[in-house]
């Protein structure tokens, strides 16, 4: 198995939560900034389960400056948990330095110190006044984090694919993701999700 | 296309199969919805109006067939596109495209089976399906994607071949490949190769419509373009009306067999990697050919000999290509999200040559590289 490990090119992300809260569609808009706009190679997919809403709903990314063989993700770097059940599902699958981000508004229950909670619902819903940009909202911070895109070809990439008339809201929501990201001091957080007690 | 030429685009490979088949001529497409083929029929449906083309939502699949045929008996290029449980509907007609000779295209974007199964989640559950799933002995071409950019140049070729011989040709995709997005760039539409069927070129009185030229393959007059000539299901001659003589069945089903065969070499495609000096190699197809070739270059990272054979033409059986293999390599793996429909294939040809292993998934999930590389360095 460790030879699997070794892989240093590919950068894998992962946004998880309920169906319908839109994960695909910034998943979506996430690699077209990747892909189209910024030149690297990017694939984009994604599970969910035969229902409209609910269940759960996950869309993966990797990042590559080579072609990229498996699509799907291998060693997580960064999840985005927009729910506590995806957090608690998909936790286990992040390597030790990745980055976990969560929606603090329906993330109640952190399972590691080295988290990065946002209240993206809370944002979208009471200072933009529609809920479902809570999706954008976090995309602007996965963005920002990840600091694996450039962030005006996201903004780029995002007024291309949503509706007409939305473009507004969209990236306001966008700006405040990366607003909120900024305030972060991801070099403040503990070094490795298992904690030094942890350790053996 | 659409102003998309040497464009970067993020596209599915669902969605590349509708520029695959815009780009090789399709004008035709008649399908009725289903997961996780629909992104084929929603792009159709904006996009063929555009170019002149027609688009129809039929009632179920088997009409579908029906409407893709007498579309195609009328000149136009035409394709359908479907999952598991419509591709078994479809059966009875793709019979009908196969003895009537009928170009067209059946996209089957497979998932978990049988019936309505698991409707989300991959599966190659349909390969010996795609071969044999309607009656009697018949010539099919089946091709397997594996990328999106794959997803648009070999719906080309699908289109090409299907014409070229007179035969339907079924491309079987997967979920994962269907719902990957991925950026490619669209070649400019002079530069792709697109083969149309050969049309008659004698007098109206002198058309026999099912004699076939040197190839074996009958020169095809669209209805309207003043040949008459009789479309059956039966069995029939080479003016196309129905026959029991002996000689005569005998004369055409041998011919509907030897169109193909006499192609061989331009029919199986296969691509190699790392081949050269390989000691083990994995065969395999669709999208788990990804999952392969990233455990391969794993592998070679740890100096196993291995490479990979990616099928594209799964039927004919790429024979040609996979016997070298067998006799140069002391073991290959061939990995597949069914029971093992084409390690079978590898076997019959094989005849003990090396040691055949399987790798079979069909829990609704795609094979990851660790797995194959797990059984790989066992061999």
């Amino acid at each position: 198995m460790n030879a699997l490990k070794t892989i240093t090119d590919r950068y894998e992300l992962r946004f998880s939560g309920s169906g319908g809260q839109g994960l695909i569609t910034a998943a979506v808009v996430f690699s077209e900034a990747v892909g189209v706009y910024d030149g690297k190679y990017v694939c984009q997919t994604q599970s969910y389960g035969p229902e409209a809403r609910g269940g759960k709903s996950k869309a993966e990314v990797v990042i590559s400056e080579t072609p990229i063989d498996y699509p799907k993700s291998l060693n997580l770097d960064f999840l985005l948990a927009m729910n506590q059940a995806a957090c608690d599902a998909y936790f286990y699958d992040l390597n030790a330095d990745g980055l976990l981000l969560v929606d603090s508004t329906l993330v109640e229950q952190y399972p590691t110190s080295r988290i990065i909670g946002i209240p993206f619902t809370d944002i979208a819903k009471n200072e933009l006044g529609k809920e479902v940009v809570a999706n954008m909202v976090a995309l602007g911070a996965v963005g920002r984090l990840c600091q694996k895109v450039n962030l005006e070809n996201l903004e780029k990439a995002l007024l291309q694919r949503v509706p007409k008339g939305t473009e507004k809201l969209n990236s306001k929501a966008l700006q405040r993701g990366i607003e909120e990201a900024e305030k972060i001091d991801v070099l403040g957080l503990p070094r490795s999700i298992i904690t030094d007690d942890d350790e053996v | 296309m659409f102003n998309q030429e040497n464009k970067r685009l993020l596209l599915q490979g669902n969605e590349a199969i509708a520029y695959g088949a815009l780009a090789a001529g399709c004008r035709f497409f008649a399908g009725y919805p289903i997961t996780p083929a629909t992104e084929i029929s929603e792009m159709l449906a904006t996009m063929l109006p555009q170019v002149g083309g027609t688009f129809v939502q039929m009632e179920d699949e088997i009409a579908s067939m029906g409407a893709i045929i007498g579309a195609s008996l009328a000149g136009e290029k035409t394709m359908t596109a479907t999952s598991g449980p419509g591709f078994s509907l479809m059966q009875e007609n793709l019979g009908y495209a196969c003895i009537a000779e009928v170009p067209c295209v059946v996209v089957n974007v497979m998932r978990g089976g049988p019936s309505t199964g698991l409707p989300t989640c991959p599966s190659q559950g349909d390969v010996q399906m795609a071969r044999w799933g309607t009656h009697g002995d018949h010539p099919i071409i089946v091709m397997a994607v594996s990328s999106v950019s794959d997803s648009f140049s070999i719906t080309i070729k699908a289109f090409n071949l299907s014409e070229q011989y007179r035969v339907p040709v079924v491309l079987l995709s997967d979920e994962v490949v269907a719902h990957t997005r991925e950026c490619v760039q669209l070649p400019d539409q002079k530069s792709i190769r697109v083969v149309d069927r050969i049309r008659p070129s004698v007098p109206p009185d002198w058309y026999k419509p099912y004699e076939g030229d040197n190839r074996g393959v009958p020169h095809m007059a669209a209805f309207g373009d003043g040949y008459r000539h009789h479309v059956t299901g039966l069995v029939h001659d080479e003016y196309g009306f129905p026959t029991q003589k002996p000689n005569e069945v005998q004369q055409f089903q041998n011919r509907l067999t030897k169109k193909i065969t006499r192609g061989f070499s331009e029919i199986m495609m296969t691509k190699g990697f790392m081949l050269e000096d390989a000691e083990i190699a994995v065969i395999a197809y669709g999208s788990v050919a990804r999952s392969a070739l990233k455990a391969v270059e794993d592998a070679r990272k740890q100096g196993v000999k291995v490479g990979l054979l990616q099928l594209i033409t799964l039927f004919p059986f790429p024979r040609s290509h996979v016997s070298p293999l067998l006799e140069q390599c002391r073991a290959v793996l061939v990995p597949e999200m069914n029971m093992g429909q084409i390690s079978r294939e590898v076997q019959r040809v094989n005849q003990n040559k090396c040691v055949v292993a399987k790798h079979n998934r069909i829990d609704g999930q795609f094979i990851t590289p660790n797995e194959i590389y797990a059984q790989l360095i066992k061999l």
